[in-house]
């Protein structure tokens, strides 16, 4: 019977009911929750929303709204590889644009975009904060620094 | 005793819960409640031991962690070290320790042996043994790793002898990238916490809120409004509960000095805040740190961990009868929410937008109640304006822009890294004498200085020095201190296109003139570099600037039209260039260029079709290489390899 039982318990919803449990009664919670429910599923499927907006007692446009305002929130899935450009200024003036379009190129996708075996997803940011080391991009939260357009192919070959 | 936060002896008594007012003196001074000559030994043995003083039996090797050398593979480093270490018996005599930024990034992965201060730069998991042999166990320095000064070709034993660092002046930057910020004896081992201790025990509140007016500190988030007369603000403001805020959202592309303070000394932003809540009467802060900046979280997480712990933050604090509780908040990605009042929105929880002032966060803030907010740069240089007094602070600087500012030096310069200097030093020094000149030996051209917010400022100006109000009428600002060096292969109309596509993009859409008139001018900027731009345009661009510069509400449209009037103001013949002429003089923008390959002068080595990254280029031994125009993305790699000069950029 409790073998039975316990397949049927989706243990990142267990995660998302801990984290609303643990919040509901802090003021300005919104953003952590959102932030964290988006790091249990990777993305912030709508009825996720629905059930913070429910346990925040907080009106669902309200919590769209905030979730489109910051460019941090997602509500489509990522693919297995997150591809981040930097075009912070640094990065610009080296030539990041160019390291850009390879990318682009390579894996025929747009900011935001991810690719149709899921393999990666390519996002745009500005600044990481290794402008010692422009251009750079990282996979997965990896810097790859001093980058230019032939080194691309190589360095994500590495990620499958 | 074995670390410096245990009690001396049973006699020492302080705790969390039963705080001792002399604490903090008592770790490095100590011990003050009881005279015992062993008790102080002991004390001192400790101390010069994390203060790797000629004087201690242990040395120490240090591994930059930072953003910077992290990515070029430091932890590995450390690990390998360690492993060495053991290998050779050497574990009590040696300590390895991860510290946060030196500024070099350049020359990373860099690899400090103290007390000796001998620099290693570029080192690799290679070069480890040869260290451990022949530096620590014979002594004698490794020549091929240390820092080769591009000028004299001379080597430079020592971090100091290095003219990156002989021309600095590291106030603020000097605990990083020497203690380890994650254990907070080492910050109290170079007088940490003394400064809110003498607040705290020897001034009422006016009298901090004195001192720091007194020492001329201006804030370090751009605008470099006097920090004392803002705090006089809060502290006159009505209510009953009254908070700080820590800015560290560090919204401009191309600046890192909040990340590396943050990353390489946490506890001397968590003092700041403390002395400045004392001084206002708050008991409740906030550091609102940017999501892409996950090891100053964690970092600050565990710093603020370490002094409740001790009892630095929380009730009662050194049993003075003052407490203060502090707070972690992560961005969510928008660059408007460095702007004051947008960022107190996103910590509600709100959509980070701008509030119209009056009324002030001084007296309506963070949920309504009276607010302090300043930058982590700011909030940094309080603890030494307590240490040593307003006077001392007050000798660096100029006379209205007092003590040090820290500066990304990014782009085409040689040295690229973190610099902190006194306020008033020329432009020319910062970015020749220390940062090393321009790159490959090619052409200054500009400096962007100040950001998205910020202007170009031209050769002809590099003697300005650098303080708040010069550079305003240069019509550039200090802003955060990024320092962008450009050469004559940019184009500076595609720089001020750059900043507007980053400020129309971030536009939070509140008001109509940012909203719209971002958007407008980036239009116009966008269609002169492709080489459709009008002869209007130029006059239309500048009214629509000052439209948006006049009529936005907040800062970030305010100063959004600045990249533009500025390049407008010195490098108005690049615009004329594109409009008129239908060329990019600096050869960047790709609508106007195409690549070729002239045959007589191709000697068919294929070089550039291997190395192209999009494979546009073909060709074999008996046939002349060509480039196919329609897939080149004129990235210029062929003709960076080429090395008949057979690749041709018109
Ligand atoms: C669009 C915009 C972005 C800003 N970004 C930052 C930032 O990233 N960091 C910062 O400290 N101040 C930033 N500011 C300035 C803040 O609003 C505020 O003036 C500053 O934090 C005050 O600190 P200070 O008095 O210590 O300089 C920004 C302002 C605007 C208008
Ligand atoms: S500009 Fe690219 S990392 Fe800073």
């Amino acid at each position: 019977m409790s073998a039975v039982h316990e397949e049927l318990i989706d243990p990142k919803q267990v995660k998302l009911d801990e984290l609303l449990d643990h919040y509901k009664t802090q003021k300005g919670a919104l953003i952590p929750v959102l932030q964290q429910a988006q790091d249990i599923y990777g993305y912030l499927p709508a009825d996720v929303l629905k059930q913070i907006s429910k346990a925040l007692r907080l009106p669902l446009a309200k919590v769209y709204g905030v979730v489109t305002f910051y460019a941090q929130f997602r509500l489509t899935p990522m693919g297995r590889n997150v591809v981040r450009v930097c075009l912070g200024t640094a990065c610009h003036v080296r030539g990041g644009a160019k390291v850009l379009e390879t990318i682009q190129k390579e894996l025929k996708i747009e900011d935001g975009g991810t690719t149709e075996d899921g393999r990666y997803t390519l996002e745009i940011v500005a600044c990481i904060g290794a402008c010692g080391l422009a251009p750079v991009f990282s996979v997965n939260n990896v810097v790859h620094g001093k980058m230019s357009p032939d080194k691309v192919a190589g360095v994500l070959a590495k990620y499958e | 005793m074995k670390s410096l936060l245990d009690p001396c002896c049973e006699r020492c008594t302080h705790t969390a819960q039963t705080p001792c007012k002399d604490y903090v003196r008592c770790l490095t001074e100590g011990p003050i409640c009881h005279d015992d000559e062993q008790c102080k030994a002991e004390r001192q043995r400790l101390l010069a031991e994390i203060k790797t003083e000629k004087t201690s039996a242990k040395k120490a090797v240090l591994f930059c962690t930072g953003t910077g050398c992290a990515s070029s593979g430091a932890h590995s480093l450390i690990d390998l070290m360690e492993s060495e270490l053991k290998k050779h018996g050497l574990e009590n005599t040696f300590t390895t320790r991860p510290t946060g930024c030196h500024g070099f990034c350049e020359q990373g992965p860099i690899v400090i042996v103290e007390p000796d201060q001998t620099f290693y730069t570029h080192v690799t998991p290679e070069d480890i043994p040869e260290i451990v042999e022949k530096d620590l166990i014979q002594g004698e320095r490794v020549e091929r790793l240390l820092y080769v000064d591009p000028t004299s070709g001379e080597h430079a034993t020592t971090y100091n002898n290095t003219p990156f660092y002989a021309k600095q002046n590291r106030i603020i930057l000097h605990n990083c990238g020497h203690i380890n910020p994650e254990r907070i004896e080492e910050y109290f081992a170079q007088d940490g916490y003394k400064g809110f201790a003498r607040a705290i025990q020897e001034m009422q509140p006016l009298e901090v809120i004195e001192e720091v007016k007194k020492s001329g500190l201006r804030g370090r988030g751009g605008a470099g409004f006097p920090t004392g007369l803002k705090w006089s603000f809060a502290q006159q403001a009505e209510g009953d509960k009254k908070y700080v805020i820590c800015n560290a959202d560090e919204g401009d592309p191309g600046a890192f000095m909040d990340r590396s303070v943050l990353e390489g000394d946490p506890h001397s932003v968590i003092e700041g805040m403390l002395i400045g809540a004392y001084a206002i009467g708050a008991d409740e802060g906030y550091i609102y740190c940017r999501a892409e900046y996950p090891l100053a979280i964690k970092r600050l997480e565990i710093a603020i961990k370490q002094a409740q712990e001790v009892g630095l933050l929380g009730e009662n604090i050194l049993n003075s009868g003052f407490s203060f509780n502090l707070h972690v908040k992560a961005g969510a990605g928008a660059f408007v929410c460095g702007e004051e009042t947008a960022l107190m929105a996103s910590i509600e929880g709100n959509r980070g937008m701008p509030k119209v002032r009056p009324p002030f966060p001084a007296q309506k803030g963070l949920w309504a109640k009276p607010t302090n907010n300043n930058n982590v740069e700011t909030w940094s240089n309080v603890p030494h304006i307590l240490r040593h007094g307003a006077d001392w602070y007050a000798q660096y600087g100029t006379e209205k822009s007092k003590g040090t500012k820290i500066f990304a030096l990014t782009g085409k310069l040689n040295n690229t890294g973190l610099v902190e200097v006194p306020m008033g030093m020329s432009l020319r020094e910062i970015i020749f004498d220390i940062g090393g000149g321009v790159q490959n030996g090619k052409k200054f051209k500009a400096v962007q200085i100040g950001g998205p917010s910020g202007g170009c400022i031209p050769e002809e100006m590099l003697d300005l020095p650098v303080d708040f109000d010069t550079l305003v009428q240069a019509g550039a600002m200090v802003g955060s201190g990024g320092l962008v060096i450009m050469d004559e292969d940019t184009c500076m109309v595609d720089v001020a296109r750059f900043f507007l596509n980053f400020t129309q993009k971030e536009s939070c859409g509140k008001c109509t003139p940012c909203r719209e008139g971002t958007k407008r001018m980036l239009e116009i900027l966008t269609r002169i570099t492709k080489g459709e731009g009008k002869e209007e345009d130029l006059v239309t661009l500048e009214n629509l600037a000052h439209v948006v510069k006049n009529t936005s509400l907040c800062g970030l449209g305010q100063t959004a039209p600045n990249p533009v009037l500025a390049t407008l103001k010195y490098f108005r013949h690049e615009y004329e260039a594109h409009i008129y002429d239908k060329q990019c003089p600096a050869h960047a923008c790709s609508a106007l260029l195409s690549y070729s390959i002239d045959a007589d002068k191709c000697k068919k080595c294929g070089l550039c079709a291997r190395n192209c990254p999009v494979s546009c280029i073909s060709g074999d031994k008996n046939t002349p290489y060509q480039i196919n125009t329609e897939a080149c993305i004129k990235c210029g790699t062929c003709l960076d390899k080429c090395k008949f000069g057979a690749v041709v950029r018109a």
